[in-house]
C-alpha cells in the first residue's frame, strides 16, 4: 500500500488537479484509505487509473457500509489495485442520507420501514429523491456492474448512469433496503420448551 | 477434415441472412422474408435446470441458435450472511462465513479469519500457518475436484463424475480426521486453528498424494484428448485478457487466459512464501485451458502439500493472546484463568477497536476479499465478501455472446460459478 | 415360566435340504407340477411355500417404494452431499434411486436440499405442483427443515411453511449416510409402516411436550395440577 507520506502526496497532487475532491486520508492497519467527497468520486478514480506513476487499474470491489451513528452515514468503498506494485488502495466516498434531512414534521417513512403512507398498487420503492445518489463507475471498470446493483439493492444508493440499476439479490418486488443497519434482521424468534404456552398450535 | 488436436474451428458457419438467400436461390416465389427482430426468441434457463451448477436463471436472447444476449438473473438462494453476522460476535460469524462459497469453505474461513487477525494485530504461530495452508490446498483439490466432476457430467462424461467423486470423498475423510466434520468445519480460528492434526494424519495425507496423483493422471488420459471433449472445449468462450482484467475476474479464469496472477504468490500470506510451487497460465483462454489450468493446479495443491508435511514446523497451533484467542480444551480443567477467558470470550466476544480492513485471499474461483468494520464493540458492523463468483459471472456474458447454445453450459461449466457466492 | 421350544416349520431352501429323503420328494414334486401332475393338497402346499400373497395396494407400495426417482434439486451446500450419495461410496443406486431426473413430471421425490430463499420458495412451490402423484418431499437439513442458522429476512424458515414434507433430515450438511437413513425411512412410510419413533415402543403417546395439559391428551391429575402451578410461577 502507499505508505502514510506517500497517501499524503497523493491528496495533493489530486486536490491540485480537481480541488476539493479527497478529503482526508486514513493510514490504519497498514491499509491506505482516501476519503473523496461524493460528488467528485469519477474524476478521482480516473486520476488514479490513468495518472502514470500511480495506476490502479484493477477494481477489486466495490460495496457499501452503512456507519449509522456516525455522520455522513452511507459510504460508498472502491478498492483499488495497482498489480505491477500489487498497491491496494481504498476510496471512500461519504454520502449522507437525505431522508433524514427533510424537514421535521413531515411524514415521511424512514428508508427502510413499509411505505404505507402511498397510496397503495403503485410501485412498492420509495420515491427516489429521498436516496442518496453518487455517480457511477461501469464505464471506468465494468466490474462494478453487479457490484453496484448490490449496493443498490442493499442500501438504496442510486448510482446515477448505470444502465441497468435494479435489484439483484433480492426478489423485484422487495421493499426496504436490506443492509442498512436500522432495517431489522427478521427471522422467527425460537420457540423454547417455556414458551409453547403461549404459541398455542405451534406444530401445525 | 482437420485433426482434432488441431481445429479450433467450428464447421462452417452460416448466417441467417446467407441461409436465406441460399434458400430464396432454390425456391423462387417463395417469400422468406422475416424481419431481423422477429427471429430473436428469449429462452428462460429457469433456476431449475438439469446442468448442476445451482440455482442461476439466464435469460437468453437468441437468435437460430446463436445467443445475442444474455442475462443472468441471480438471488435464488439469498441467505443474508452479511446482515447475520452483524448480530453474531466475531468468533460464532465463522460458521455462517463458511457456508457462502460452499464448495471452498476453508478460503472463506481464511479470508475472514485473516481480516479480523489483521484487525487486532495478533500473529499466528507458524504451526497454525503450516496448518492452515495445508487445509486450504486440500479444499482447493477438493472444489477441482467437485467442479471436474460437474462439468464432466455436463457434458455427457459420466464417468468421469464418479472418479472424481470417489477421490473427493478421500480428500473429504482427511477433513473428517483432522476437523471432525466433511463440510463445513468451522477449522480456522481467529489466532490459528482450532485443533492440532491427529496422529497418522500425516501417513494418511502422503498416501492420499499418491492415490491423488495417479486419479489426476487417470482423469488426463480420459479428457485430454479426447475427441468429444476437445471439440466442444476448444475455441469456445475466448474472452480477450484486458477485457477479463476490466471485468475484475480473477483466479483460473483470468489465468487461462495468460495472466499469471496468483494472489498466494502476489501477496504471500499465510506460509505460502516458504513454498515453493507454479502457477500453471493458459495460452488462449478457452474452455480447453481453463480444464488444463485447473487440472494442473491440482498437482501443485499436491506439491503444497506435500511441502507442508515435510516443512511443518513444531509449536502451538493457536496463538497465546487469551484476550482473544479460546484457549485449548485441555487447558480448561487445569487453569482457572482459561476458564474464565474462555466464558467470557464465548458469551461476549472480544472487543476490537474501531477500523476496517480489506483482506483478499486467493480462493479456488478466484480473489475472495473479506471487508470488515470494526465500531468497538464485540459484533462487526459491517461484513462484506467481495466473491470472486460474482464477479466472474459478468464474464459469461462475453464468453457466450455469439456463441451457440449448445455451449453455453459447457461455457458456465469452465466458469465454476458457485451459487451461495454469489447470492451470499 | 415354561418356555416351549418349538421347531419352527421352516421351509428349507434347495441348497441345504434336510435329509436326502425330503430332497426327493422335492424333487419328485417339483416334475409333477412341471408335468401338469401335481392335484389338490399337494399343489396348495406347493404354492403356499412358493408364492406370496397380498394385497394390491401392498404391492404397488413396494414398487413405489423401491424405485424411487428423485428430482435433480440442489439448492446450496447439501447438494454437494446429495450428489455425494449418488457417488461410489454411499450409493443410493442400491435402494433403487438409480436415475435422478431433471423434469419435475418425471421425478417422485423432491430431495430440497439446501435453504430455501424467499426468492426461491415460489418456484419450489411451483416445481413441486408439477409433480404428479404420488410424490414426496425430504427436507435435507436444517436450512430445509427449519430455516437452519439462518434466522433472517432471506430464508423462510423451514419448506414446511409452503409446501407439504414427509422427512427433515437434520444435519449442516448431513452426512450422506443421514440422507440415505431418511430415504429409507420414507420408504418405510411409503410401504405404510412409518417408523413411529420410540413413544410407540414404549407406548408413550401424549407425553409429547405440545400434548402435555393441550387439547390432545389426558395427563393424569397431579401431573395437570403441578404444570398448572409451574405456569404460574412462570408467569405465563
Amino acid at each position: 500500500m502507499p505508505d502514510a507520506p506517500g497517501l499524503e502526496l497523493i491528496l495533493a497532487e489530486i486536490n491540485r488537479d480537481t480541488p476539493g475532491a479527497v478529503i482526508d486520508t486514513s493510514f490504519d492497519r497498514e491499509q491506505a484509505a482516501l476519503i473523496v467527497d461524493a460528488t467528485q468520486i469519477r474524476s478521482t478514480i480516473t486520476w488514479l487509473r490513468d495518472t502514470p506513476g500511480h495506476e490502479y487499474t484493477f477494481l477489486s470491489s466495490v460495496h457499501g457500509v452503512d456507519y449509522l451513528p456516525n455522520e455522513p452515514r452511507f459510504a460508498v468503498h472502491y478498492e483499488l489495485l495497482n498489480r505491477e506494485r500489487h498497491e491496494r488502495l481504498r476510496v471512500k466516498a461519504l454520502l449522507s442520507d437525505p431522508a433524514v434531512e427533510t424537514e421535521a414534521g413531515s411524514d415521511v417513512p424512514p428508508i427502510g420501514a413499509p411505505d404505507e403512507s402511498r397510496p397503495s398498487g403503485g410501485t412498492s420503492e420509495p420515491a427516489t429523491q429521498l436516496l442518496p445518489h453518487i455517480d457511477s463507475v461501469v464505464d471506468l471498470f465494468p466490474t462494478a456492474d453487479f457490484q453496484e446493483r448490490e449496493i443498490y439493492d442493499f442500501f438504496g444508493i442510486v448510482f446515477d448512469g448505470h444502465p441497468d440499476l435494479r435489484r439483484i439479490l433480492m426478489p423485484d418486488d422487495y421493499v426496504g433496503w436490506p443492509q442498512r443497519r436500522d432495517f431489522p434482521v427478521g427471522g422467527e424468534p425460537v420457540i423454547f420448551t417455556k414458551d409453547e404456552v403461549t404459541n398455542p398450535g405451534w406444530w401445525q | 477434415m482437420a485433426t482434432p488436436l488441431e481445429s479450433g474451428l467450428r464447421d462452417e458457419e452460416v448466417t441467417v441472412g446467407e441461409l436465406r438467400e441460399r434458400l430464396a436461390d432454390r425456391l423462387p416465389g417463395a417469400s422468406i422474408e422475416l424481419a431481423p427482430e422477429q427471429e430473436m426468441m428469449t429462452v428462460n434457463m429457469g433456476p431449475h435446470h438439469p446442468a448442476t451448477h445451482g440455482v442461476l436463471r439466464l435469460i437468453v436472447d437468441l437468435e437460430g441458435e446463436v445467443v445475442k444476449d444474455l442475462k443472468p438473473v441471480v438471488g435464488y438462494v439469498h441467505t443474508g450472511i452479511e446482515k447475520s453476522i452483524e448480530t453474531m460476535t466475531y468468533w460464532k460469524a465463522i460458521p455462517f462465513v463458511e457456508r457462502m462459497d460452499y464448495l471452498a469453505y476453508f478460503s472463506n474461513m481464511e479470508s475472514y479469519c485473516g481480516a479480523v487477525e489483521k484487525l487486532i494485530g495478533l500473529e499466528i504461530p507458524r504451526r497454525a500457518q503450516y496448518l492452515r495452508v495445508l487445509h486450504l490446498e486440500l479444499n482447493r483439490l477438493h472444489s477441482h475436484l467437485v467442479w471436474l466432476g460437474t462439468s464432466a457430467l455436463d457434458l455427457g462424461a459420466m464417468g468421469v463424475y464418479f472418479y472424481c467423486f470417489r477421490d473427493r470423498d478421500r480428500v473429504l475423510d482427511m477433513f473428517e480426521m483432522s476437523t471432525g466434520q466433511r463440510m463445513h468445519t468451522r477449522y480456522f480460528q481467529i489466532g490459528g486453528v482450532a485443533e492440532d492434526i491427529p496422529a497418522g494424519f500425516e501417513k494418511k495425507i502422503r498416501e492420499l498424494i499418491v492415490t491423488l496423483n495417479t486419479g489426476i493422471d487417470q482423469y488426463e488420459a480420459l479428457l485430454d484428448r479426447n475427441e468429444i471433449f476437445l471439440h466442444r472445449t476448444k475455441g469456445i468462450g475466448i474472452v480477450s485478457r484486458e477485457r477479463l482484467l476490466e471485468l475484475g475476474v480473477t483466479g483460473p479464469l483470468l489465468r487461462a487466459s495468460g495472466d499469471a496472477w496468483d494472489l498466494r504468490k502476489e501477496s504471500g500470506y499465510l506460509a505460502y512464501p516458504e513454498i515453493e510451487f507454479d502457477v500453471p497460465v493458459g495460452t488462449v483462454g478457452d474452455g480447453y485451458d481453463r480444464y488444463r489450468v485447473r487440472l494442473t493446479e491440482m498437482r501443485e495443491s499436491l506439491k503444497i502439500i506435500e511441502q507442508c508435511l515435510d516443512g511443518m514446523p513444531e509449536g502451538p497451533w493457536l496463538a497465546d493472546d487469551r484476550k482473544y484467542v479460546l484457549p485449548p480444551r485441555s487447558e480448561l480443567s487445569t487453569s482457572m484463568e482459561s476458564l474464565i477467558h474462555h466464558f467470557k470470550l464465548v458469551t461476549e466476544g472480544f472487543r476490537v477497536a474501531p477500523g476496517e480492513v480489506y483482506n483478499p485471499v486467493e480462493s479456488p474461483r478466484g480473489e475472495i476479499g473479506c471487508f470488515v468494520l470494526a465500531d468497538g464493540s464485540s459484533k462487526p458492523a459491517r461484513v462484506h465478501f467481495r466473491e470472486p463468483s460474482f464477479v466472474n459471472l459478468q464474464a459469461l456474458r462475453d464468453m457466450t455472446v455469439g456463441e451457440y447454445v449448445a455451449d453455453l453450459i459447457q461455457t458456465l461449466a469452465m466458469l465454476d460459478p458457485i451459487l451461495g457466492g454469489i447470492d451470499r | 415360566m415354561e418356555i416351549e421350544r418349538q421347531k419352527l416349520r421352516v421351509h428349507a431352501p434347495l441348497d441345504q435340504p434336510s435329509s436326502p429323503e425330503e430332497l426327493r420328494a422335492r424333487q419328485l414334486r417339483a416334475r409333477d407340477l412341471l408335468r401338469g401332475d401335481l392335484e389338490g393338497s399337494d399343489l396348495d402346499a406347493y404354492v403356499e411355500e412358493r408364492v406370496a400373497t397380498t394385497t394390491l395396494e401392498k404391492v404397488l407400495n413396494s414398487a413405489r417404494a423401491n424405485s424411487i426417482f428423485p428430482a435433480t434439486f440442489g439448492l446450496a451446500c447439501c447438494a454437494i452431499e446429495m450428489m455425494s450419495t449418488v457417488s461410489p461410496r454411499y450409493d443410493i443406486a442400491r435402494f433403487g434411486a438409480e436415475a435422478f431426473r431433471a423434469s419435475p413430471r418425471q421425478a417422485d421425490l423432491l430431495i430440497l436440499s439446501g435453504r430455501v430463499s424467499i426468492k426461491m420458495a415460489p418456484v419450489i412451490r411451483r416445481i413441486y405442483d408439477q409433480m404428479l402423484e404420488p410424490k414426496w418431499a425430504i427436507s435435507m437439513g436444517a436450512c430445509s427443515s427449519s430455516g437452519g442458522m439462518f434466522s433472517n429476512y432471506a430464508v423462510v424458515q423451514g419448506a414446511d411453511k409452503f409446501m407439504p414434507v414427509d422427512v427433515h433430515v437434520p444435519g449442516c450438511p448431513p452426512r450422506p449416510e443421514a440422507l440415505i437413513y431418511a430415504f429409507n425411512k420414507l420408504q418405510e412410510k411409503i410401504k405404510g409402516n412409518p417408523e413411529q419413533g420410540w413413544r410407540s415402543r414404549y407406548q408413550a403417546h401424549g407425553t409429547e411436550e405440545w400434548a402435555r395439559g393441550g387439547a390432545g391428551s389426558k395427563p393424569s391429575e397431579e401431573a395437570a395440577e403441578a404444570y398448572a402451578k409451574a405456569r404460574e410461577v412462570l408467569g405465563a
